[in-house]
């Protein structure tokens, strides 16, 4: 009950603001959007990679990647999906496609 | 005709053959449907069964024909028109627009970093929630295709007109410095074009069966953030059905009050609630007597306005323009309501 809680974006730190990690997830906070943040993590730990994920809700940022369509899957700065709530397989599916994209 | 058209209203649309199934079968286990705890529980199931299957039929359907104009191709075909058409166009594209209210405003955002005409882009702000299939299908089967259609009519030329007086005022400056156009140093800007987890492929190479299945999974998604909401609208309907009784109602929003049409307004404003959810309560409402035109300003104020929607546009637009887009809904819908109290 006292053991460290861990931050949704996979790191120990209680005061995590992460918004720069290589997986990004965007959306507005609405309900898809954690859906989608929670599966992408789910898909990040059963395929072993050490990926934080960071979730940008901020209406500036996500314009910044022209996305149009929230929520939307983010690795570096390319966008590889938007305006679906992605399964945690089908986020493994991208990911895996995506692979040599990872560092 | 009329026959037909009475028949699409009142049994397909309204489904009264399901009222009927429901009160048999209620009945039959022991209900006393002449009670008003009776007649709650009817009008409940019947209402939220009702609710449910036009959800779906619609979702699917709308979803379907959005599958053909996605934002990105949206902001194409408005980039390349001018004028009042430009206006004219945003507003029609506005109605075959997505349902969440989370896309709308990064939608708005594309458009007016695209360089897209403010007027145009708040012509399609208004139509977007305002009108579309699903609030055709509604209303007609509330009060009939007249009300309906001119209904479509009506909300396409309100934001028409509202994005036009927009466009006059040059209030570009009023939008936040990251929806502006984008400067061509900016490298950041990739926008996904695609719809299908970008497998690279546009939205006219998608296939009927992937279309189909992009609809369904629309319908599971609205369909479980929308429930709630319908959820609720059936439990004040019932409300107002059977419990409120009928000349409080008249003495607020009745043929009687001037002032109906803007009460309605006001209290819609604020609420963030699915169209779905409002048409319960406009049936109790109708059924109390309220004029046609004091319940659409209702529903069109709950559409077209909401907290949580204006916080979110907040991000985007400044003070003054933001205050001039409210006004101009607020003024559009109280409007529209008092023509249609008159005519109808």
């Amino acid at each position: 009950m006292f053991g460290r809680k861990k931050c949704k974006c996979g790191c120990a730190d209680k005061d995590c603001k992460t918004t720069d990690a290589f997986v990004k997830v965007l959306g507005g906070g609405c309900k898809n959007c954690n859906e989608l943040e929670k599966n992408t993590v789910e898909a990040l730990e059963a395929l072993g990679l050490e990926s934080k994920v960071a979730h940008v809700t901020s209406m500036e940022d996500i314009a910044a990647y022209g996305v149009m369509r929230p929520p939307a899957l983010v690795f570096g700065e390319t966008v590889v999906s938007s305006g679906k709530v992605l399964t945690k397989d089908q986020v493994i599916e991208i990911i895996e496609a995506n692979r040599s994209m990872f560092p | 005709m009329t026959d037909v058209l009475d028949f699409i209203q009142h049994q397909i649309l309204g489904m009264r053959w399901l009222n009927d199934m429901v009160c048999t079968l209620l009945t039959a286990l022991g209900l006393d449907v002449g009670t008003r705890i009776g007649g709650s529980i009817v009008f409940f199931i019947y209402d939220l069964t009702k609710i449910v299957v036009l959800l779906v039929i619609l979702i699917f359907v709308i979803s379907y024909i959005q599958s053909y104009y996605p934002p990105e191709r949206t902001r194409a075909i408005l980039s390349k028109m001018k004028g009042v058409k430009a206006n004219a166009a945003g507003a029609l594209l506005g109605t075959v627009t997505p349902f969440c209210s989370c896309s709308s405003i990064p939608i708005f955002i594309g458009f007016t970093k695209a360089g897209l005409p403010l007027g145009v882009t708040f012509s399609f702000l208004i139509s977007s929630p305002l009108v579309d299939l699903a609030a055709l299908t509604i209303l007609m089967g509330l009060f009939g295709a007249e009300v309906a259609v001119l209904y479509v009519v009506v909300g396409v030329v309100v934001a028409i007109i509202g994005g036009m007086i927009i466009e006059r005022m040059g209030m570009e400056d009023q939008i936040a410095e990251f929806a502006r156009p984008i400067s061509a140093n900016d490298t950041k800007q990739s926008s996904c074009g695609c719809c299908c987890s970008c497998s690279g492929r546009g939205w006219s190479d998608m296939t009927v069966r992937e279309r189909s299945s992009d609809a369904f999974y629309q319908v599971r998604v609205t369909l479980k953030r929308v429930f709630p909401y319908a959820v609720i609208g059936v439990l004040i309907g019932a409300l107002i059905h059977n419990w409120i009784p009928d000349d409080m109602i008249q003495m607020v929003l009745g043929d009687d009050n001037p002032f109906s049409v803007i009460i309605a307004t006001i209290v819609g404003a604020p609420i963030y609630a699915d169209i779905f959810g409002t048409i319960p309560i406009a049936e109790a409402l109708f059924s109390k007597g309220v004029g046609i035109g004091t319940i659409l300003a209702f529903m069109m104020s709950v559409t077209l306005l909401s907290i949580p929607s204006l916080v979110m546009l907040k991000t985007a637009v400044k003070g003054r323009l933001l205050s001039l887009f409210v006004a101009i809904c607020l003024v559009g819908v109280i409007l529209t309501g008092y023509i249609f109290n008159l005519i109808f």
